[in-house]
């Protein structure tokens, strides 16, 4: 796989960039290119889509994004089969969150809190937000009383995201009345909802 | 003359996206005079303020980054730039102020031929360069501050056109991306110039044309593209038919865009038309075309179905306007 670092590069020069690098491999292969905004993963969904590459995107962090461009063979079998999610006018931008966890990340427990903190601080600060936000196991720590969260957790559903919290997790850890933001959940509807999903972001 | 300027994405593709201005302008408190007759809630060109029954001021603004390397030229565009938004309202150019970022660290001399350009623009415009303001900045932007006149009753709005109207362009569309092209050494050089003698050809030129007929709506194609400007225009009443063949274009540019040399401005124009435009069959490249932001682009004019005959032998009539039924899809390009 080659790497090409388009970092601080504006459109069209992260196109430009990748295609040299898809030239020079004068061949199938893999190209992944590194970008620091979305509408030069735009772009270079668009060419991928027009010369049949399979494209996949992905955001790193902010200001970090990653668009994994696949040339030959098998690119065509899965362009053909996921057609439509590769089309980037038509890409559904809507997910959905699920935290199963107070911590983020395994390590230091201190700073993995700190860390969950954070993300539910900038899930709320994203442009496009979730659709809901499923909570469970640990993760129903975050929505009753003693989270650092709820502020950001209230703020997001008056934004309109619903917030949704594991009823039996909450029986479990005996904090069912401690309950700060959004409603109690069951099993039927965090499969259901994990099943309907566009796509769904974890911590 | 061989100083080049250093291009980063200049001209209007610098422009901030449509979506996100107007999520930013429509939370602020619209003033209530009566005579502003054509203030920024209408997403119009310039600011018209009525100061007797007989006259009113039309205002403007407009600077950015370069985006050719020749500092004269650049000054050239960017005053034709700013200009044309006074002609766009059916206006006259009176005075012009100028608008200036340059770095401290940089040869005055650079600076002395962009505002020479500029200069010579206003001049041709029939107007008077009056003044301006400067700013040490690290990139280098320009442009003018201008003010015109016009009758109260003959302002052009760019969101009135009427069921039945032909649309024309008076330039081809493209510039966006030659110079993007340019930018990264891929465009021919004859392309370069026919971008440049589009940029800095004056508005004025087409106005004087187009005045003869019954206009009833005109706007200049800039930053937002064709797909932008069509969307102003058409407003909620109104869907814009286009024929993709019958577009002026730089030809060089359908190959440049087919080689993916378009701009982040052409993507966020995209992004902005979502699902309010329809393309039927229409090439790739094409599609790219309608959405390149253009500097200094041409008039986009909303005229009378009766003169449709006269106005095609001056400019391509590229669609018509009809009354929007049940349809979300304000623009649909035919092939």
């Amino acid at each position: 796989m080659i790497t090409v670092n388009a970092m601080g590069q504006q459109c069209p020069i992260p196109v430009v960039m990748a295609k040299e690098a898809i030239n020079k491999m004068k061949g199938d292969g893999v190209v992944k290119v590194l970008v620091d905004n979305e509408i030069a993963v735009q772009n270079l969904e668009k060419m991928a889509k027009q010369k049949g590459y399979e494209a996949k995107g992905e955001k790193i962090k902010d200001g970090e994004f990653a668009v994994t461009l696949t040339i030959g063979e098998v690119s065509a079998e899965i362009v053909n089969n996921e057609e439509i999610s590769c089309q980037p006018d038509t890409i559904d931008k809507s997910y959905i969150a699920v935290i199963n966890t107070d911590t983020m990340g395994t390590g230091d427990e201190k700073l993995g809190k700190q860390l969950l903190k954070g993300f539910i601080f900038a899930l709320s600060k994203q442009d496009i937000l979730p659709a809901s936000i499923i909570f469970y196991n640990r993760g129903a720590f975050m929505t009753t009383e003693g989270s650092e969260s709820i502020e950001d957790l209230k703020n997001l559903e008056a934004m309109g995201v619903e917030i949704l919290t594991c009823g039996t997790c909450m029986d479990y850890y005996g904090i069912k009345d401690k309950l700060q933001v959004g409603t109690s959940t069951n099993m039927y509807v965090i499969v259901e909802k994990q099943v309907n999903a566009n796509r769904i972001v974890r911590p | 003359m061989d100083k080049k300027l250093f291009c980063q994405s200049g001209g209007c593709s610098a422009k901030l996206g449509a979506g996100l201005l107007r999520h930013v302008l429509e939370k602020l408190p619209a003033f209530d005079d009566k005579n502003l007759l054509v203030g920024y809630d209408g997403s119009d060109d310039g600011a018209v303020y009525k100061l007797t029954d007989d006259i009113a001021i039309v205002q403007t603004l407009d600077f950015f980054p370069p985006m050719v390397e020749d500092p004269y030229i650049f000054g050239q565009i960017a005053a034709a730039n700013a200009l044309s938004d006074v002609y766009a309202m059916g206006g006259e150019v009176k005075t012009a102020l100028n608008i200036v970022c340059f770095p401290e660290n940089q040869d005055l001399n650079i600076l002395g031929t962009i505002m020479q350009g500029g200069s010579d623009k206003v001049r041709e415009a029939g107007g008077v360069l009056a003044g301006g303001h400067s700013i040490a900045d690290k990139d280098i932007k320009y442009g003018l501050s201008v003010t015109g006149i016009i009758h109260p009753d003959k302002i052009l709005a760019n969101n009135t056109p009427q069921d039945g109207d032909v649309l024309v362009l008076t330039k081809p569309l493209g510039v966006g991306i030659v110079t993007t092209a340019n930018r990264v050494k891929q465009a021919s050089e004859e392309a370069v110039q026919k971008a440049i003698s589009s940029m800095t050809t004056l508005n004025k030129y087409a106005m004087e044309k187009l005045k003869k007929y019954r206009i009833h709506a005109c706007t200049d194609v800039t930053g937002f593209g064709l797909s932008g400007h069509l969307l102003e225009m058409t407003g909620d009443k109104y869907q814009a038919e286009i024929h993709a063949s019958k577009l002026p274009v730089i030809k060089e540019a359908i190959d440049y865009a087919d080689e993916f040399l378009t701009t982040g401005g052409g993507q966020k124009n995209r992004n902005y038309a979502g699902d309010k435009i329809l393309f039927n069959d229409v090439p790739f490249a094409l599609e790219e075309i309608i959405f390149d932001p253009q500097t200094s682009g041409g008039i986009l004019a909303a005229v009378h179905h009766d003169d449709a005959e006269a106005v095609s032998r001056e400019f391509p009539i590229i669609g018509v306007i009809r009354e929007r039924k049940d349809s979300e899809i304000k623009i649909i390009v035919n092939r």
